[in-house]
């Protein structure tokens, strides 16, 4: 091969690395981040978005490069090389990828771990009622970093949540209310109870990035925590009938006090005691 | 066994066969017919597949569920899902190309077994009318093809249950092919071939065919328990009934997991045969080609919970099948890397063949990179569900397997009809298809992130944008499809005269007149222990040749 386009393949080897690199650390292809998860979640994108990019831009160039640099003029006759293969560059390129994956798989249950995906379920504080009606109950992602000191003061907000066509609803047992908006007080641990009446449904709130399907007769954990004021959208995500594209609602991430007063205006214990 | 090896001429039922256009339309035995029947009949419900799309881009083009009904729209969806995958890609990657191909690339006269062959070709129409037909009759099925229960128990019976049959016709046919490959491939080989000289697409065929003896039964029983639960009342998957709808998507996935990779291995077989042959260079790498077939074969089967990484599974499931997943990745890498070491040094003719190749290559590499990303659980729970998924596995079915068959169209056209496609033409197609493809699909990876979930009539206002794009997109996906048709059809009469060997390729097929006579070869057939074995006439004297140079000097 020639010096010059041993050249040009260095100079776009480079511009694909540090293009790719730069677009994955650069584009922003998500919605606000509003839970503890939600930031680690965006790190772990931001790698596999860099990664992925390299990959993508270097086979894109590769491809092209060879259709233009390799292409043959219709009366030319002749053959190409008879290459048959080259066990060092396939071993080499066998090990990459096996390297890169094994790197991505270790990265993502660190990343798993650290949003609680690893915890024992009854540390959310389900176990009693779980155990009770001897049910598995699965889930529990999202209950965030273990070492918080957060966590370890605040007892987490249960609330029960129910799916149905097409609808959820959210019962708080603290105060007795039962509302068909969340509202969660900011910075304060959640763990949600969730089961379904009817269909599968899903609970996803994209700014919370996180998701857990709503199951009948299997109930199902989501853990999070807000981190930022805010109205964001609930969206069932898991086909369940004709209004299923209808089927959201509204979490409010409120500061405290807020939290406070709204609950105080809706709860029921309150007013039975004065 | 006298039926492996039928004489070479004056075969009792084959020359009982009619003869002309009228044969397609019979139950005919000869596999190159067979073949033509299943490309053909698919394509009808590629469009028909493809008008259903286009109602869900027309629907989408607004936020407001306001061009057709709710459950209408959930009855379009699902039959979009069904006829895509079960009627238009299986049978065509599977059932058309390995029909006409794999008789000639082992050195057979016919498959192992012609009369199941046509009994499963003649299983797919009554099938497809029914699915079609349930629409009209009562409403089709609007539980999305995945048919989750309890939904599909509670919603109406009938289209279910039309689906739910239609589906096991569909799966038996697909059953009945894979053992008839396993038999052909293994047991039909002309005497001196040996199972390393075959071209890679016979073994993207015997992964695939494995793959499909061995999961397709775990749907038909899944889907005959979840036709009791929906006739008889049973409590198979019904909660209500103390039935776990968590099994159902076990066994569901067991088997649509695989059928994954029962449309894209026989893709990249195509893609194998059809590279060498207009880059005028060996495959590189046919050994490790080989074993990455059969290792994504293996790891194929045991990554099928990933599709439930928000449903109920527990933490250890979760990271057993990340990783599985994430190593199917591997190889899978190495046939993306050897296929450009085949571009790589080649004599490329650039025609629409290889521009069919090259951007499924380009595609499939993107949605091999999000499926790696969609592997891992983290990255899962935010986009299981959503129009993420929808782009990335059109990225796998559409940007892999569909370029793949229209490449093989354009490759394999001058040996069905023994006439050429015009390639001003193709190449037109291949731009308004890439072209519109990407337009239709990658905006929806964004749409997926920043909260549109899938199988929805009506979403945020914030993504009409987008969504437009997209259908935009899908617009000229509709219309790309008008120059290729007036091109496959116009050709088959007005076509330049293609002969034996257009493409002066090494592969059995060729090294016969286009069309092949019944029975393929007029004289004995061919051994080719090279299927690749292009630039030797080059770089060595000719008296160092390999068999077929010589036979393909005879044919030219």
């Amino acid at each position: 091969m020639p010096n010059s386009s041993a050249f040009l393949l260095l100079v776009i080897s480079l511009l694909v690395t540090i293009g790719g690199i730069w677009i994955g650390q650069n584009v922003n292809l998500l919605p606000v981040d509003a839970s503890s998860n939600a930031p680690i979640y965006d790190e772990l994108f931001k790698v596999l978005f860099s990664i992925g990019a390299v990959l993508f831009l270097g086979m894109l160039a590769a491809v092209v490069y060879s259709l233009i640099r390799f292409q043959k003029n219709p009366e030319d006759l002749e053959d190409g090389l008879a290459l048959e293969g080259n066990l060092s560059l396939e071993i080499f390129w066998t090990a990459v990828p096996a390297v890169v994956v094994l790197f991505v798989g270790i990265y993502s249950y660190d990343i798993y771990d650290r949003m609680g995906g690893m915890q024992p379920l009854q540390t959310n504080g389900h176990d009693h009622q779980a155990m009770h009606q001897e049910q598995r109950v699965w889930g529990g992602i999202g209950a965030g970093p273990v070492e918080s000191d957060m966590s370890k003061i605040a007892a987490p907000l249960k609330i029960d949540v129910t799916a149905m066509q097409f609808a959820f609803l959210f019962h708080y047992p603290q105060g007795d209310i039962i509302s068909g908006e969340l509202h969660v007080p900011k910075g304060q641990p959640i763990s949600m109870r969730m089961e379904s009446k009817d269909v599968i449904h899903a609970f996803w709130v994209p700014e919370f990035r996180l998701k857990q399907d709503v199951i009948p007769g299997q109930p199902t954990i989501l853990n999070f925590t807000p981190t930022k004021a805010g109205r964001y959208p609930i969206i069932c995500a898991e086909l369940c009938g004709p209004y299923h594209g209808g089927m959201r609602s509204t979490v409010v991430v409120e500061e405290a006090d807020e939290y406070k007063e709204w609950f105080n205006k809706n709860t029921k214990e309150v007013i039975s005691e004065l | 066994m006298t039926i492996a090896i039928p004489p070479a001429n004056e075969n009792s039922g084959k020359s009982l066969q009619p003869k002309g256009l009228f044969r397609y339309f019979s139950f005919s035995l000869d596999h190159k017919v067979i073949g033509l029947q299943y490309l053909v009949f698919g394509f009808l419900f590629y469009l028909i597949g493809g008008a259903l799309a286009g109602a869900i881009r027309i629907e989408l083009t607004s936020p407001m569920s306001d061009f057709m009904p709710r459950d209408i729209y959930n009855q379009v969806l699902t039959l979009h899902g069904t006829i895509m995958i079960f009627l238009w890609i299986v049978p065509v990657v599977n059932g058309a190309f390995g029909n006409y191909l794999i008789p000639f690339y082992v050195g057979a006269r016919d498959m192992a077994f012609p009369r199941l062959n046509a009994v499963a070709f003649w299983m797919i129409p009554p099938s497809g009318l029914m699915l079609i037909s349930s629409y009209f009759i009562t409403g089709a099925a609007q539980s999305g093809w995945t048919a989750y229960p309890p939904l599909s128990i509670s919603t109406p019976a009938a289209g279910q249950i039309i689906w739910i049959l239609s589906v096991l016709l569909l799966g038996g046919s697909s059953i009945f092919g894979g053992i008839n490959f396993i038999a052909t491939i293994l047991k039909l080989r002309r005497p001196g071939l040996k199972l390393m000289q075959l071209p890679m697409y016979c073994w993207a065929m015997l992964g695939t065919s494995i793959l499909i003896v061995l999961s397709t039964p775990v749907l038909a029983g899944t889907l005959i328990l979840l036709s009791f639960d929906i006739v008889a009342h049973t409590g198979f998957f019904n909660p209500e009934l103390g039935g776990n709808v968590i099994v159902y998507q076990h066994l569901f996935w067991f088997y649509s997991h695989p059928a994954v990779y029962i449309m894209v291995l026989p893709a990249f077989g195509l893609v194998s045969e059809i590279l060498p042959v207009h880059c005028r260079k060996p495959l590189f790498g046919y050994t490790t080609m080989v074993y990455s077939i059969m290792a994504i074969v293996v790891l194929g089967l045991v990554v099928w919970a990933h599709h439930m990484f928000t449903s109920g599974t527990p933490p250890w499931m979760r990271l057993f099948f990340t990783i599985a997943t994430s190593f199917i990745a591997v190889p899978t890498g190495i046939k993306f890397f050897n296929w450009v070491a085949t571009l790589w040094g080649g004599r490329i003719s650039l025609n629409s063949a290889v521009l069919f190749s090259c951007g499924f290559i380009v595609n499939f590499v993107l949605g091999g990179i999000t499926g790696v990303a969609l592997a891992q659980v983290p990255f899962d729970v935010h986009v299981h569900d959503t129009y993420f998924v929808v782009a990335h596995f059109h990225y796998i079915v559409y940007g892999g397997s569909v370029f793949v068959i229209f490449s093989s169209i354009y490759h394999w056209y001058p040996k069905f009809t023994g006439r050429m496609l015009n390639e001003n033409i193709g190449r037109l197609h291949f731009i308004l298809t890439f072209i519109g493809f990407n337009l239709c699909f990658a905006p929806q990876h964004w749409l997926g992130l920043n909260g549109m979930p899938r199988r929805v009539a009506e979403y945020d206002p914030q993504f009409t944008f987008v969504n437009q794009l997209s259908s935009v997109g899908a617009l000229l996906m509709a219309i790309s499809t008008l120059p290729f048709l007036w091109n496959v059809i116009q050709s088959a009469y007005k076509g330049p005269i293609a002969g034996d060997n257009p493409w002066r390729a090494l592969t059995p097929e060729w090294l016969t007149s286009s069309p092949p006579p019944v029975e393929n070869w007029a004289g004995k057939a061919p051994l080719v222990t090279e299927p690749y074995g292009y630039g030797y006439k080059t770089s060595s004297s000719k008296t160092g040749s390999k068999p077929q140079e010589e036979l393909a000097e005879e044919k030219q």
